[in-house]
């Protein structure tokens, strides 16, 4: 009984076990090693961010864990169990909004719905998460006539009304403009604590994995192997010019490779 | 001084297209008195070669120029009637003058001979003495174009959709596809007539091949450039393959589909003279064959003239739908 409860506590959220994986694509013949014996062990509800330079498998590791590809080598776990398939649970949010341009914001957002074949007892959903995302005046408008943060927004939105338990972001605010950037930042931020999901954010900028991440994870250049990994034990909202803040970005920028003081 | 002298070189060219709200639509009258003139000229000169229906002709452009008077006075009243009447203005003068020409030319000079030249008055009697066959020739050849073009779009759009979402069906439908495309119609009579029970049918069969084919490379093309990422956003929400193909391969080729549609109702109309060879009894196709065989040009000029209109107004339909499909391209092309 008391195990029920605990379960039906952390029900949206999921761990995820990435276990000893490493990934070879063949590329015309030629293998490329993208990832090499990566293992990282995630708590249900935490928000960890995968901080490497562009290219160097990070998006990879990401579709593993959506169950888009299958590891060469190694497994990826969801709560224990091997992930061989895309699930709503795990959604992947991408750097372009890949808004479907034929279809309007709402039926943009009610694609899970529609594909689930849930559309009909969850259609409120879609308007709950639109408000969520501040684009509820904008459920009737196609992605072209959106700016890149109300694509994001949506894009956000799309994987939200699925209540996803593990949301997986790849440089998801990488094309905005710095200031939607930081508006966005705080609201993923928000949308984390009310929604409880795990969280793994690709990104290659520093301040913001230190911003939003429980834990920030450095990764090397092609193949990714982890080179370090920093646990952020900073109260949210955290401040950019926080002193400890500013020493562990010194850090990390040192992990990369790259000194302070450029 | 500078306001006249722009009114007198500019004016005319601009008045035309932006109507003063109580003026006078300028290039209409021309146009009465382009119209008047070939009424003139066909009434009043002697017909070298005959034709038949002179007389008639000769009224049926005086009508054309009261109508232009009238609509010189009353089109600003028409709204958007009217604005369609008033950009196509100088398309009117202009026909005019080319049916005094046409006129001279052949009927009242005979410098373009009969039977390979027929003047306005030539294809008007044809008209009129034989509409009741070129009536049940446009139901036989909308009847088998009907059916051709829908089936052949219809067959196409499948295995397009096929080759372009399948791997297997690419590796053997591709090379068979571009084997067949570019075979004429006509290479196909042969077989037609062996596989098929009646001529009817294998008519049929050349209308929808060749609707079908240029449908089918466009869709598999299209179905195949379309943005992978669209898929994997598909799949990580859920959706089953049946979902990707109707809900994201489809609607993302539309727009290449169309193009392959628009194609097809080309080649449709092309293939229609030579899938009638094929022991038709009537049909647009058969006409012209028939005529040409008898020299009988101006028929064949006749029943042409109505094929391209139909045609026209086919893509203007089609244009139509394409539009209401794709309203959400609006404001990207």
């Amino acid at each position: 009984m008391a195990l029920a409860l605990a379960e039906n506590v952390i029900s949206n959220s999921i761990a995820l076990d990435i276990e000893g994986v490493t990934h070879r694509y063949d590329l015309d013949g030629r293998d490329l090693q993208v990832i090499d014996n990566v293992s990282i062990v995630i708590e249900p509800g935490e928000f960890v961010a995968l901080l490497g330079p562009s290219g160097c498998g990070k998006s990879t590791l990401l579709r593993l864990a959506a169950g888009l590809e299958t590891p060469t080598t190694g497994r990826v776990l969801e709560d224990g169990r091997p992930i061989t398939a895309p699930d709503p649970d795990r959604i992947l949010v991408f750097q372009d909004a890949t808004l479907f341009p034929w279809r309007t914001v709402r039926d943009n957002v009610a694609i899970g719905l529609e594909a689930r074949g849930l559309i009909r007892e969850l259609e409120y959903r879609i308007d709950e998460v639109l408000k969520l995302v501040k684009l509820e005046g904008f459920a009737d408008v196609y992605p072209h006539q959106l700016s890149g943060g109300m694509a994001q927004r949506a894009a956000l939105a799309r994987a939200l009304v699925n209540d996803p338990k593990l949301l997986l972001l790849d440089e998801p605010f990488g094309k905005l403009d710095s200031l939607t950037r930081l508006r966005m930042q705080n609201e993923l931020l928000e949308l984390w604590k009310s929604a409880g999901f795990t969280a793994l954010l690709v990104t290659h900028d520093v301040e913001e994995a230190l911003l939003l991440a429980d834990r920030v994870i450095v990764l090397s250049d092609r193949p990714a192997s982890i080179v370090a990994e920093v646990r952020v034990d900073r109260p949210h909202p955290r401040r950019r010019d926080d002193a400890g803040l500013v020493a562990l970005r010194r850090e990390l920028l040192e992990k990369l490779g790259i000194s302070h003081d450029v | 001084m500078s306001a006249a002298i722009e009114d007198t070189f500019g004016g005319t060219g601009r008045r035309s297209l932006a109507l003063p709200v109580t003026g006078l639509w300028r290039n209409g009258l021309f146009a009465a008195g382009t119209w008047l003139l070939a009424s003139a000229v066909t009434y009043g000169l002697p017909d070298v070669i005959t034709w038949g229906a002179t007389e008639l002709f000769a009224i049926v452009t005086l009508a054309g120029a009261i109508l232009f008077v009238a609509l010189s006075l009353t089109v600003h009243r028409l709204g958007g009637v009217g604005r369609t009447l008033v950009h196509y203005g100088p398309w009117f003068i202009v026909l005019g003058l080319w049916l005094a020409v046409w006129e001279v030319l052949t009927a009242k000079l005979g410098w373009l001979p009969k039977p390979f030249f027929s003047p306005p008055q030539g294809l008007l009697h044809v008209y009129v003495t034989d509409w009741e066959r070129l009536l049940i020739c446009v139901a036989y050849t909308g009847r088998l174009w009907g059916l051709g073009f829908f089936s052949g779009i219809l067959v196409g759009f499948a295995g397009g959709v096929a080759l372009g979402w399948s791997k297997r069906f690419a590796y053997w439908g591709m090379p068979l596809l571009k084997l067949i495309g570019p075979v004429p119609a006509s290479a196909w009579i042969p077989c037609t007539f062996f596989l098929f029970p009646t001529t009817f049918h294998a008519s049929i069969f050349l209308v929808a091949l060749a609707s079908g084919i240029p449908v089918a490379i466009l869709t598999a093309a299209g179905v195949g450039q379309v943005n992978r990422s669209f898929y994997d956003v598909a799949r990580t929400l859920g959706a089953s393959n049946r979902f990707l193909i109707f809900k994201v391969a489809i609607p993302a080729s539309l727009r290449n589909v169309f193009v392959g549609v628009f194609m097809g109702l080309y080649y449709s109309f092309a293939v229609l003279v030579v899938a009638e060879m094929l022991g038709a009894k009537f049909g647009l196709g058969w006409y012209l064959q028939f005529n040409t065989a008898y020299s009988a040009y101006a028929n064949v000029y006749a029943a042409l003239i109505i094929m391209a209109l139909i045609c026209a107004g086919l893509v203007r339909l089609l244009f139509v739908v394409r539009d209401r499909l794709l309203g959400w391209q609006k404001g990207i092309l």
